[in-house]
This record gives C-alpha cells, sequence and structure tokens, in this order.
C-alpha cells in the first residue's frame, strides 16, 4: 500500500493577460493545467520537461508562493486551501522545505552561515540561541561542513558548498518534504554526484520526501522513484523511474531521451534512435487542440489533433497520454 | 614591435595607477576636510579666538588679516558689529553640521522605511505611499520650508523639521525601487517558505541588502541640506541671530558684499568645502560600491 505525503489533484494555474487602459483580461496563459500527482513518503517524485513546461509552477504552488487557479493540493490526506492561516505556519510550512536551483541568489548576502542556517528555527521555534547554535553546527555536520564554516559569508563559499548550505537549512526544521528545484543543475558535473549522494543519504536517513524538478534526465534518474514528464502544463508520462527509462511509451519522452545522452550500457538497443523535435513549445497562452505536443510529434495522426488523450494506465503504475499508444 | 608593446604595456599601466591615485584621493582629501571640520565643531570653545557673538563696536567691518588695514588680531575680519569672522564661522560649523547630520538621520529613516513598506509590501499601500511620495516631491522644498518657519518661527529645531518635511521623498522613491528589485531575489522567496514574516523579511533581509544606496544617497544629500539651511538663513526663515550658522552669515553679508566681501565669503568658503567633500565621497562611494550592488 502506497503512503501518500502530499498529492495534487488537477492543479491548474492561469496567468491572466490583460491589455489596455482598464487591463481587460484578455486571455490566459496556461502554465499549469490539469496536473495531478501523489509524493509518497520517503520517496521521490521527479518532475522533468522542458523550459516552460510549467513545474516551476507546480512546485510554487506547494510552497505557497502561488495561488492555484483551481486544484487542490492534499497534505497527508487534508486539502491545504481548508488549512487556516496559523495552521498553515504551524503544520504546513515547517514541513515543507526548498532547496532552490540557484545557489549564488538563494541565500542574504549580508547573513553570516551560521544566521542562515538557524533563521527557520529563530522564526519557527522558540528555543533558546544556544540551542539553535547547537543545532545549527549538528546540520552543517551532517551536510560535510564544519563549525568554522559558520561564521563565514555565503560568498566566501563555491557552489557546490553554497548547495550543502541550503540543503542544511532545509533539514533545519526536520521536514517531510523537501522541494528540490533544479538543485545540481547549476553546479559543475565533478560536484553534482556529492550533492546528490548527499541527498540521497540523509533521505534514508531522516525518511525525507523529495519533489525533484529538473531537465537533466540523469539527475532525475538517480534520484527518482517515480518520474513524472511535463509538457506545455501537463503530464505526458508517469511512472516508475526504471520501468519508464527502460520503456518509454510517449513520443516526447522518447525524444527528452534521444536528445540527452542517457544510454548506459545495459540501455542496449536504446538511444540509437534519434529523434530530434522541431520547433519550439507552443505558447501557452493558445495550446494546440487535442493532443498538445502533435505540432511536434514524429508520430502524429489526424485524430491527434482532435481528441485529448487522457492520462491512461499501462499497467504497473505506468501512465502514458497518447493516443497512438 | 616589442618596443612599442611594452611601451603600450608601461602606459596601460600608468594608466592604471593614475587612476588608483586619483580614485584613493577622491577619498583621502574629502573625508580629511569632513573630519577637521567635525572636530572644529566639537572644540569649537576651545579653537575660537572670540566668543562667537562677543560685539566690539570698535573694531567693526574689519577686513582679514592679509589684506591692508587687517590685523592679526581678527584673522579673518570682523562683521558688521565687530564679531570675529573665524569664531563664528568655527561655530557655526556647529549649528551647520548638526542641522545636515539630524536631518539626513531623519529623512533617511523615514524614506528607508516607507520605501522598503512600499517596494515589498506593493499593490495598494504601494500605490497610495507613491502617491504621497510624488506629491512631496512636486512641492517646492523652499516654499515648504518657508511657510513652515513662518508659522512655527525661525528656531534651530523649525529648521531641522521644515527640511526635513520633504526631504524623506527622494529617499523613499530610491529604496523603493531597491526593494521592488529585491523582493524577486530567491534569498526572499526562500525567506518566504522558511516562514518568515513580511516584518522580518524587510528588517532582516531587505533593509541590509540596501544599504550601498542608502549611504550613498546620504553623503550626496549633506550637501543639499547645508545649501536648503543657508537658503532658509538667506531669506531671514532659517537659524534666528545672534546664533552663528554658515547660512545666516552669508545672508548677513550679502548687503555689504561689495566693501565688506570677507563677510559672507569665509562661511561660503566652509559651505563649498562640506558640499563639494560630501558630494566627492558619495561619488566614491557609488563607484565603490557598484560592483558589489551588481553582485547582488
Amino acid at each position: 500500500m502506497e503512503d501518500v505525503l502530499l498529492e495534487g489533484r488537477d492543479l491548474k494555474k492561469y496567468y491572466p493577460v490583460t491589455k489596455g487602459l482598464l487591463q481587460r483580461t484578455v486571455g490566459w496563459v496556461r502554465a499549469v493545467d490539469g496536473v495531478s500527482f501523489k509524493v509518497e513518503r520517503g520517496k521521490t517524485l521527479g518532475l522533468v520537461g522542458e523550459s516552460g513546461a510549467g513545474k516551476t509552477t507546480t512546485a510554487k504552488a506547494i510552497l505557497l508562493l502561488e495561488r492555484l487557479t483551481s486544484g487542490n493540493i492534499l497534505f497527508e490526506g487534508k486539502d491545504l486551501y481548508q488549512f487556516s492561516q496559523s495552521q498553515l505556519k504551524t503544520e504546513y510550512r515547517p514541513r515543507v522545505q526548498s532547496v532552490q536551483q540557484n545557489p549564488w541568489s538563494s541565500m542574504n548576502p549580508r547573513m553570516r552561515v551560521r544566521d542562515i542556517v538557524a533563521e527557520p528555527l529563530v522564526v519557527n521555534t522558540k528555543q533558546s540561541k544556544k540551542q539553535n547554535q547547537s543545532r545549527v553546527l549538528e546540520l552543517l555536520e551532517q551536510v560535510g561542513l564544519n563549525s568554522g564554516h559558520a561564521e563565514l559569508y555565503p560568498h566566501e563559499f563555491s557552489g557546490g558548498q553554497r548547495q550543502r548550505i541550503a540543503v542544511a537549512r532545509a533539514l533545519a526544521l526536520n521536514p517531510s518534504l523537501v522541494v528540490l528545484d533544479e538543485p545540481v543543475s547549476a553546479l559543475d558535473v565533478s560536484i553534482r554526484a556529492q550533492i546528490m549522494n548527499l541527498l540521497k543519504d540523509l533521505q534514508e536517513q531522516y525518511n525525507l520526501s523529495y519533489l525533484v524538478i529538473a531537465h537533466n534526465l540523469a539527475t532525475v534518474r538517480y534520484m527518482s522513484y517515480n518520474v513524472a514528464i511535463m509538457y506545455l502544463g501537463q503530464i505526458v508520462e508517469y511512472g516508475e523511474a526504471e520501468e519508464l527509462f527502460k520503456r518509454p511509451l510517449h513520443p516526447y519522452t522518447r525524444a527528452l531521451m534521444s536528445a540527452s545522452l542517457l544510454t548506459l550500457p545495459e540501455d542496449d538497443g536504446q538511444g540509437t534512435e534519434q529523434i530530434i523535435l522541431s520547433g519550439e513549445m507552443p505558447s501557452p497562452l493558445n495550446p494546440p487542440s487535442g493532443c498538445r505536443f502533435h505540432t511536434r510529434c514524429t508520430e502524429a495522426a489526424p485524430k491527434c489533433s482532435q481528441e485529448v488523450p487522457p492520462l491512461r494506465n499501462v499497467g504497473g503504475g505506468h501512465e502514458v497520454a497518447c493516443l497512438r499508444v | 614591435m616589442d618596443a612599442t608593446r611594452v611601451m603600450d604595456w608601461e602606459k596601460v599601466g600608468g594608466g592604471v595607477r593614475r587612476k588608483r591615485i586619483i580614485s584613493r584621493l577622491t577619498f583621502t582629501i574629502p573625508s580629511a576636510v569632513l573630519f577637521i571640520l567635525v572636530v572644529t565643531a566639537i572644540f569649537a570653545p576651545l579653537l575660537a579666538p572670540y566668543p562667537p557673538d562677543q560685539i566690539a563696536l570698535l573694531d567693526r567691518l574689519m577686513p582679514p588679516a592679509f589684506v591692508e588695514g587687517g590685523s592679526t588680531a581678527h584673522l579673518l575680519g570682523t562683521d558688521l558689529i565687530g564679531r570675529d569672522i573665524l569664531s563664528r564661522v568655527i561655530y557655526g560649523a556647529r549649528i551647520s553640521l548638526s542641522v545636515s547630520l539630524l536631518v539626513i538621520l531623519i529623512t533617511a529613516s523615514i524614506g528607508t522605511g516607507l520605501g522598503i513598506i512600499s517596494g515589498y509590501l506593493g499593490g495598494r499601500t504601494d500605490a497610495f505611499l507613491m502617491r504621497v511620495t510624488d506629491i512631496s516631491l512636486a512641492f517646492p522644498a523652499i516654499l515648504i520650508a518657508l511657510l513652515f518657519a513662518a508659522i512655527l518661527g525661525p528656531s534651530y529645531w523649525t529648521v531641522v523639521l521644515a527640511i526635513s518635511l520633504l526631504g524623506w521623498a527622494p529617499y523613499a522613491r530610491l529604496i523603493r525601487g531597491e526593494a521592488l528589485r529585491l523582493r524577486e531575489a530567491d534569498f526572499v522567496a526562500q525567506a518566504r517558505i522558511i516562514g518568515t514574516s513580511p516584518g522580518r523579511i524587510m528588517v532582516r533581509h531587505i533593509f541590509p541588502n540596501i544599504m550601498n544606496p542608502l549611504i550613498i544617497m546620504a553623503t550626496l544629500s549633506v550637501g543639499f541640506v547645508i545649501l536648503t539651511e543657508a537658503a532658509l538663513s538667506y531669506l531671514g526663515a532659517g537659524i534666528p541671530p545672534p546664533t552663528a550658522s554658515w547660512g545666516n552669515m552669508v545672508s548677513d553679508g550679502r548687503n555689504l558684499i561689495d566693501t565688506a566681501w570677507w563677510i559672507s565669503l569665509f562661511p561660503g568658503i566652509a559651505i563649498g568645502l562640506v558640499v563639494l567633500s560630501g558630494n566627492f565621497l558619495g561619488d566614491w562611494l557609488r563607484d565603490k560600491m557598484d560592483p558589489r550592488l551588481r553582485q547582488i
């Protein structure tokens, strides 16, 4: 039986496009258009897609930085929009933390590492300064830094070290879910594995759930238990990482994989076929009719431009939204 | 070929060195001038040869020592009622410098506070506060200050309040822009994720990061405040006599400018020195802080 920590049900986020003096709404940018997913306790869900696919908007909705147009987010089975402000502050915020993409801008340049990591504790708990400090040192040690680093400012660290600080900050409150928005994409390739391994170790140790957002398939494959492939605000394929990477069904997923040189020895025979997508992702302001991918799909049939493909189960929890599968 | 290249390098090196020296001078000279003036103001009773409002009718309108007819008893001469100009310039520094300091403290605090609130909260608060700021900017400051002084009567505190009344608006505009930029910064989003309250975000995360433009703005406005005080005094709405301020000294001498030019000149030079030093220091700070501003 799966133990769901956070569930998104039919999430939609439309941004109004206004025009003229009276700010008339002339259209909607459908950044996220009917996305559903589940993050299981202690496991990782990877969200993959091109820029503009709606990954970050989804993450922002979960982190309460954006208000959804419609849809529900359920945290341990309870609807977030039924929470009162004070419940959000005490029962949700501290338990859902995040690590951002850019370790150079995600820290206040005027604060010492000690204060950066202690900030969640100061804001959310009534612990004494001394308790906070010992917790900070404990956290720094866990992410592979030492107490000497506590007195320094963020600009005195390398990207990888800064991302470790960001991880320490995210863990300060013992969260249940950590949203990792492109956690390693700003780092040198040589540092990425270190940070990913650190995150995996911490996940095991604290039974953390992760929502990993990435456009790098290798990152997602390494980190994730489940993977959702997003295109133009919708999920086109969903499944367990190994299954999905071994047997990609949606033409978009296959194109992504052929483009990313993911080929491992055991994937023999796959990835030889090169699918090159033409054109750019259509505007979410005016998405194509039917299957949103049909304008760029190499296998599009006439019906693809008319029928909207539902996300349907093809066995073993593997879901795909394509009429041709 | 090689020789010219070496020469070019020397030229480049020399240019860099010259630039560095100039940059250092634009810091040392103005800060030394301001330092000396502040020390003079603090130790005025020890440094001034006479009490500032001691009248000596026998010595009236005495020219400075280096001019024919002058005496070393009054190095910078005396005014219409025989008061020693040097002593009055020294005592005047107390008034003029403390007025600028107070006004800058008041205007910078109000402007920064409103600017951060406006920029971070946005929406209606922002619209309202910015309209108030626009109105304040649109008024001719000197006229309002005059009106204010006319109602309350001229005094030290009237001058401070009158200049502060509208002086906060440019700070509010500048700081709002900075706050607006910082509101979108990743570390502010992170603070919200952590659960930091808007008040704490403004104080702990926005305020420390607007210090650079704030310091520069404050140094640049030293000149503005001293000149406004001088203008008010010149118009008779400033520091009331017999207290000496640089502004009212310039104003006292205006009728005798062709015969007893020294009455206005020396306080005028003092004003000029402070204004220039303030501007140079502000420029220097701006140049120093620029790359770091972009870095954030």
